[in-house]
């Protein structure tokens, strides 16, 4: 597979945050947790079409800056009121300081 | 075998359709039903001031779908009242002339519109509270058209921001000396004024009103002062009052709403109520409050759901809110009154965030203003901090360079 893209260098997203990229039209939320490990997700909220990198991560999830609907960032799943939708995610490596994500 | 008659709930706004739903994300398997006097399902309001005004095909964004509803076996009773409780016999009359057996019952009967108390009101006098009342208002925002609206709270302000958006001219009148007077500090209400006018909005503050006319086509607005405002429309957003008569009917206690504890039960131990409607003990500030929100009509339905299955779950969210206004958002954490001074953090983009600190340091409520979602995320982390009742160092809350997440760790 040859759709790996380049979202950032591994640096620009502190430990448990969370920072938008926008691809092809697309827009995604890119995260390192605070095991230091990134993760990928879809970059818009389900509920509303809000930015999800607005938003606050905490552990595991991100919270929706505009109703705080949360999703699980590592599986996409959403956890509880108003977001019954789960996100999709993407696969991230990280390579020679840089931040890679597959797109499907 | 005895038959279960189940957990019912009268309301199907917010509350009462997230309590519903919430009844079976525990596993309950009884009955649920959920009666409401509107025609829809369940839906959210709050889009109703905002993209229902503006949007290309207004339509209802439902909580649950008669899919949903059907699949977990959730019995929605639409376009009915409950009219009576019968307490001793645990049933409820509805208007249909049918009753219904409960083993719990939620009132989720959430508010109306505060009504203006004087003569001359008409058909084109309207509040907004429903789907349908929203419907009935958008006819009205076009270009060309006059609107006035009576009140400067978020209600009014939201829909004069839709109607600017879809080219009516709007005036907006306000008894107080100053827009959203109420909850909102002055430096916050001064930018979503000055958004207003730049915008085109004209705004009259510590203006009375006299009198209204409304001949059916035309309504006229007679000021204190003396001088006139003629529109196509008026809405009035002058507050809301909680949906108590049914409650007090049956004999429960109310207390600005219907009083509940901290478990949102009311004073009849199978009663609860949530939302709206409903006054309860606001832990983080040790005093009774109603609140009128969103977010607390969804977290104290999926309370209450937990409570009737008896969790025993003390209520111990802090408030909060939000209003969009152009491309503003204004959020709020607990409630600005409580505070005595206030620190100011400024972000980028022109947004900044007031932390408001009781006499004793504590921070108990963070107002937030700034395009998109810019102060979203501190009044997040400062809603936390309140919460955990919090004395955060006035420099640190007032510096751009401090993480407020690293408060969270002190």
């Amino acid at each position: 597979m040859s759709d790996w893209v380049e979202a950032c260098e591994a640096g620009d997203i502190d430990e448990e945050d969370v920072m938008r990229f926008d691809h092809g039209g697309r827009t995604f939320a890119i995260y390192r947790s605070p095991d230091d490990e990134y993760f990928a997700t879809d970059g818009l909220c389900s509920h509303e079409k809000v930015h999800l990198a607005d938003g606050l991560v905490l552990d595991d999830i991100i919270e929706c800056p505009k109703h705080n609907g949360r999703f699980n960032y590592k599986t996409g799943q959403a956890r509880g009121a108003p977001v019954c939708v789960n996100l999709r995610t993407y696969p991230v490596k990280v390579d020679a300081g840089k931040i890679l994500i597959q797109l499907g | 075998m005895v038959m279960q008659a189940g957990m019912f709930i009268i309301g199907a706004g917010e509350c009462g359709g997230r309590a519903a739903l919430a009844l079976r994300d525990l596993g309950y398997d009884g009955p649920v039903t959920l009666v409401g006097d509107e025609p829809h399902l369940p839906y959210e309001r709050p889009p109703l001031s905002k993209e229902a005004m503006t949007g290309d095909a207004p339509a209802i964004k439902a909580i649950a779908s008669d899919e949903i509803l059907a699949e977990r076996s959730i019995r929605h009773i639409h376009s009915v009242q409950a009219v009576a409780i019968d307490r001793a016999t645990h049933s409820v009359r509805l208007s249909d002339g049918s009753t219904l057996p409960y083993d719990k019952l939620l009132l989720a009967t959430g508010s109306l519109p505060r009504r203006l108390p004087m003569p001359g009101l008409g058909p084109r006098c309207v509040y907004l509270r429903t789907f349908n009342d929203a419907l009935a208002i958008r006819a009205h925002l076009k270009a060309g058209n006059r609107v006035a609206i009576i009140g400067g709270g978020f209600i009014g302000l939201e829909l004069a921001a839709a109607a600017r958006k879809l080219g009516a001219s709007v005036t907006v009148i306000e008894a107080q000396p100053r827009i959203l007077m109420r909850g909102v500090p002055a430096e916050i209400a001064d930018i979503i004024h000055q958004a207003h006018e730049a915008e085109g909005v004209k705004i009259l503050t510590g203006q009375g009103i006299a009198a209204v006319a409304d001949d059916g086509t035309d309504v006229r607005i007679t000021l204190a002062g003396g001088s006139d405002i003629v529109a196509d429309l008026a809405v009035i957003g002058i507050g809301a009052v909680p949906v108590t008569s049914l409650a007090a009917e049956a004999g429960l206690t109310i207390d600005n709403g219907i009083a509940v504890d901290a478990e949102l039960r009311t004073s009849d131990p199978d009663i609860f109520a949530a939302g709206d409607c409903c006054s309860f003990p606001l832990a983080v500030y040790g005093r009774r409050v109603r609140l009128e929100a969103w977010r607390n009509a969804q977290e104290q339905g999926a309370l209450a759901a937990r409570n009737m299955l008896g969790a025993g779950e003390a209520h111990a969210a802090v408030p909060w809110f939000w209003s969009d206004q152009y491309g503003l958002t204004l959020q709020i954490s607990g409630l600005s009154d409580e505070g005595r001074s206030t620190v100011r953090r400024d972000l980028d983009d022109g947004a900044f965030i007031l932390f408001h600190l009781a006499e004793d340091g504590r921070l108990v409520a963070a107002s937030g203003i700034g395009p998109g979602n810019a102060v979203a995320r501190d009044i997040r982390l400062a809603e936390m901090l309140i919460a955990r009742r919090a004395k955060p160092a006035p420099e640190a809350l007032g510096s751009q360079t401090v993480k407020l997440k690293s408060l969270l760790a002190a």
